[in-house]
C-alpha cells in the first residue's frame, strides 16, 4: 500500500508540479505555469497538439470497437460452441501475449510489407492502386492497435458470456423468441460487464499507445503519446510533456468516471 | 420442476429453412472462430518463420532462404546477450517482490474492515486504468525532480516494475479470496491451531494456485514491458528496449529467435495446463458417472 501511495500517487504529485514550471532545460522554475495547458490545446498551427490529441482518441476508439465486432463472435462461440476445447482457444487468444510487444508489431511490418502477399493482392483485385501501401498508412496504425488489444477485448467478453446459463437462452425459445431476440434481449444485456470491462481495457491502454503509431505510422499518425515521449526524452521538455501526459490522464479519468457512473463502481473495480 | 418443463415442453418441429438456416449460422460461426485464431496467430507464425531467415541484406522484411544459423549464434548480436539478462534480472525481482505486497494487500483489502478501504480500492483501481505512457512519465517526473539524486537505471526500472504489476496481482489474488470458503480457517482454529499456523498450514496452500497464477502474470507484464521501462531506464538496456533500438536501423533475426524462443516457452507451459485441466476435468466426470 505505501508502495503505491510512494510510487504512484506521489509521482502523479510530482507530474502536476512540472506540469505547471516554466523554462528550459535544465533550469525549470515553478510558477504556476498554467499557460502550458492552454498550449498544449491550442490548434496544430499554433504549436499545439489538438490534432494528435484529436487523432488518439479517434483510432483508439474505432480499434475498440474494431475489437469488440471482431472479439463478440469469437468469444461467444468458445463459451458457448468449443466445448472441451474452450481452454485451448484461450491459450490461442492470449498467445499473442507471449510474443513480446514490440517484436509482434514489427511481424505486422512483414505482413504489411510493400512487397509482401497482401499488399499483392490487394494491389492485383484493385483494391489497392498500382503503387498503393498499407505500410505508414491511417490503416496499418489501427489495424496495428486493433491486433494489439484484441484480448483485452476477447478476454472479459469470454467471461461474461460464459457465465450466463444456457437455459435462459432455452427459456426465452420457450417462450416463443426468435433466436434473434433471445439474442438480443438475453444474451447482450447479460454480457454488458464483459462489454463494458473490454471496452475499457482496450480503449485506455490504446488512447496512450505510442508504439504502433511509431512502427507502423508516419508522423501523420502519430498519436499522444508519441508527443509525450518525444517531449520528454528527445526535447527534454518536461513542463511541456507533464502537461500533454496529465490532460491525456485527465480526459480518461473523465471518460472511466462518466462510465462509471453508467454501470456502477462496484462492476468496474470487482 | 426440470420433469414438468420436459413433459410440457414439447418443441415445435422446425421447418427445412429454418433448420438449414440454423446449420449455416453454425458453421459459419465455427468458421468465424477458426479465422480470428488464424488471424490471431498469423503474425506469431511470421515472428518464427523469420527467424529461419537468412536475410539477403541487411533488412529481414523479405523471405529469402532458410538457415538455422540464427539459432545456432543468437546472441551473436552485440548486447542481445546482456539485454535478456536484464530483462530476466528485472522481472524475477519485481514478480517476486511485488506478490508478496500483493497479496498482503489483496488479504487486507478482503478480510479488514479499516478507514481508508475504498481509497485503498481505488489506488490500486487506478493504475490498471491509467495509460502506460502517463505511469512511465509520472515516475521518469519523480525520479528527475530529485535533484538527480537517483541515477535512472535498474533501481528505477524495478521501482517501476514492482508499481504497475503490483495492481495485477492484488486483482488477482482477491478474486479468489472473495470466494473463500473461512470456515476452513475456524475448524483449523477450533483444532488447537494458532493464527499463524492456520494460515501457513490452510490459508497459504488454498491461496498458493490464485499467488502463482500472480506470479506469472506479473512475471509476464514484467518482460515484455516497454513502455514505463522506457521512461525510467537510463542507459540499461532491457531486451524490449533493445528492440526498439535496434529497430531504428535493421532488425536483425537474432531478436526474431529470442522472441520465438521465450513464446515457444510459454506456448509449452500454457499448453501442458490445458492438457492438465482437461484430463482434470474428464476425470471428475469419470468420478461421477
Amino acid at each position: 500500500m505505501l508502495w503505491l501511495t510512494l510510487f504512484f500517487l506521489v509521482p502523479m504529485g510530482f507530474l502536476g508540479y512540472q506540469s505547471l514550471q516554466s523554462g528550459l532545460f535544465p533550469h525549470f522554475h515553478f510558477t504556476w505555469e498554467w499557460s502550458n495547458y492552454s498550449h498544449v490545446l491550442r490548434s496544430n498551427h499554433d504549436g499545439g497538439y489538438r490534432d494528435q490529441y484529436l487523432r488518439s482518441f479517434l483510432y483508439a476508439g474505432i480499434a475498440t470497437l474494431a475489437c469488440l465486432v471482431l472479439a463478440y463472435p469469437l468469444a461467444y462461440w468458445i463459451a458457448f460452441r468449443a466445448g472441451p476445447w474452450r481452454n485451448l482457444f484461450l491459450l490461442f487468444i492470449i498467445a499473442p501475449f507471449f510474443v513480446t510487444y514490440l517484436v509482434r508489431t514489427l511481424a505486422w511490418l512483414n505482413i504489411l510489407a510493400d512487397q509482401g502477399p497482401v499488399v499483392r493482392i490487394l494491389r492485383d483485385i484493385h483494391v489497392l492502386g498500382p503503387n498503393g501501401r498499407l505500410l505508414a498508412t491511417t490503416f496499418a496504425v489501427i489495424a496495428g492497435i486493433t491486433y494489439n488489444f484484441f484480448p483485452f477485448m476477447a478476454l472479459p467478453l469470454y467471461v461474461s458470456l460464459e457465465q450466463i446459463d444456457p437455459r435462459l437462452l432455452e427459456a426465452a425459445g420457450d417462450l416463443y423468441g426468435s433466436s434473434t431476440q433471445a439474442f438480443l434481449r438475453v444474451t447482450v444485456p447479460l454480457s454488458a460487464p464483459g462489454i463494458v470491462a473490454g471496452t475499457l481495457l482496450t480503449f485506455i491502454p490504446a488512447a496512450g499507445d505510442f508504439i504502433n503509431a511509431a512502427l507502423l505510422g508516419t508522423p501523420n499518425q502519430a498519436m499522444i503519446g508519441n508527443v509525450i515521449q518525444s517531449r520528454f526524452l528527445e526535447s527534454l521538455d518536461y513542463p511541456t510533456a507533464a502537461s500533454l501526459s496529465f490532460i491525456l490522464m485527465a480526459t480518461i479519468l473523465i471518460i472511466l468516471l462518466v462510465y462509471a457512473w453508467i454501470v456502477g463502481t462496484e462492476k468496474l473495480t470487482g | 420442476m426440470t420433469t414438468v418443463a420436459e413433459t410440457l415442453a414439447v418443441p415445435p418441429r422446425p421447418s427445412v429453412a429454418s433448420r438449414v438456416w440454423r446449420f449455416v449460422k453454425r458453421h459459419a460461426l465455427t468458421a468465424y472462430a477458426f479465422l480470428a485464431v488464424g488471424y490471431l496467430l498469423l503474425p506469431i507464425a511470421v515472428v518464427i518463420m523469420f527467424s529461419f531467415n537468412h536475410p539477403p541484406g541487411r533488412f529481414n522484411y523479405v523471405w529469402h532462404k532458410f538457415t538455422f544459423e540464427n539459432w545456432i549464434h543468437w546472441n551473436s548480436v552485440l548486447g542481445i546477450q546482456s539485454a535478456i539478462e536484464k530483462s530476466l534480472e528485472v522481472a524475477l525481482l519485481a514478480t517476486f517482490v511485488a506478490t508478496a505486497l500483493g497479496t498482503m494487500i489483496a488479504l487486507a483489502l478482503v478480510r479488514h474492515q479499516f478507514r481508508g478501504r475504498a481509497a485503498t480500492n481505488l489506488v490500486v483501481f487506478l493504475p490498471l486504468s491509467t495509460p502506460e505512457i502517463v505511469l512511465g512519465s509520472s515516475l521518469l517526473a519523480l525520479f528527475l525532480n530529485d535533484q538527480n539524486t537517483i541515477q535512472l537505471g535498474f533501481v528505477t526500472i524495478f521501482i517501476a516494475h514492482v508499481m504497475f504489476i503490483i495492481s495485477f496481482i492484488v486483482v488477482t489474488v482477491k478474486a479468489r479470496l472473495i470466494g473463500f470458503d473461512r470456515h476452513l480457517e475456524e475448524a483449523a482454529m477450533d483444532l488447537g491451531a494458532n493464527e499463524w499456523t492456520t494460515f501457513q498450514k490452510v490459508t497459504l496452500p488454498l491461496l498458493a494456485p490464485a499467488i502463482l497464477a500472480a506470479g506469472l502474470l506479473g512475471f509476464a507484464l514484467s518482460i515484455d514491458d516497454f513502455v514505463i521501462t522506457f521512461f525510467n531506464a537510463g542507459q540499461v538496456q532491457t531486451f524490449p528496449i533493445f528492440v526498439w533500438t535496434i529497430s531504428k536501423n535493421a532488425v536483425p533475426p537474432q531478436v526474431n529467435v529470442v522472441a520465438s524462443a521465450i513464446f515457444l516457452v510459454a506456448i509449452i507451459l500454457g499448453l501442458a495446463n490445458v492438457v492438465w485441466q482437461y484430463r482434470a476435468a474428464k476425470s471428475t466426470r469419470g468420478a461421477g458417472a
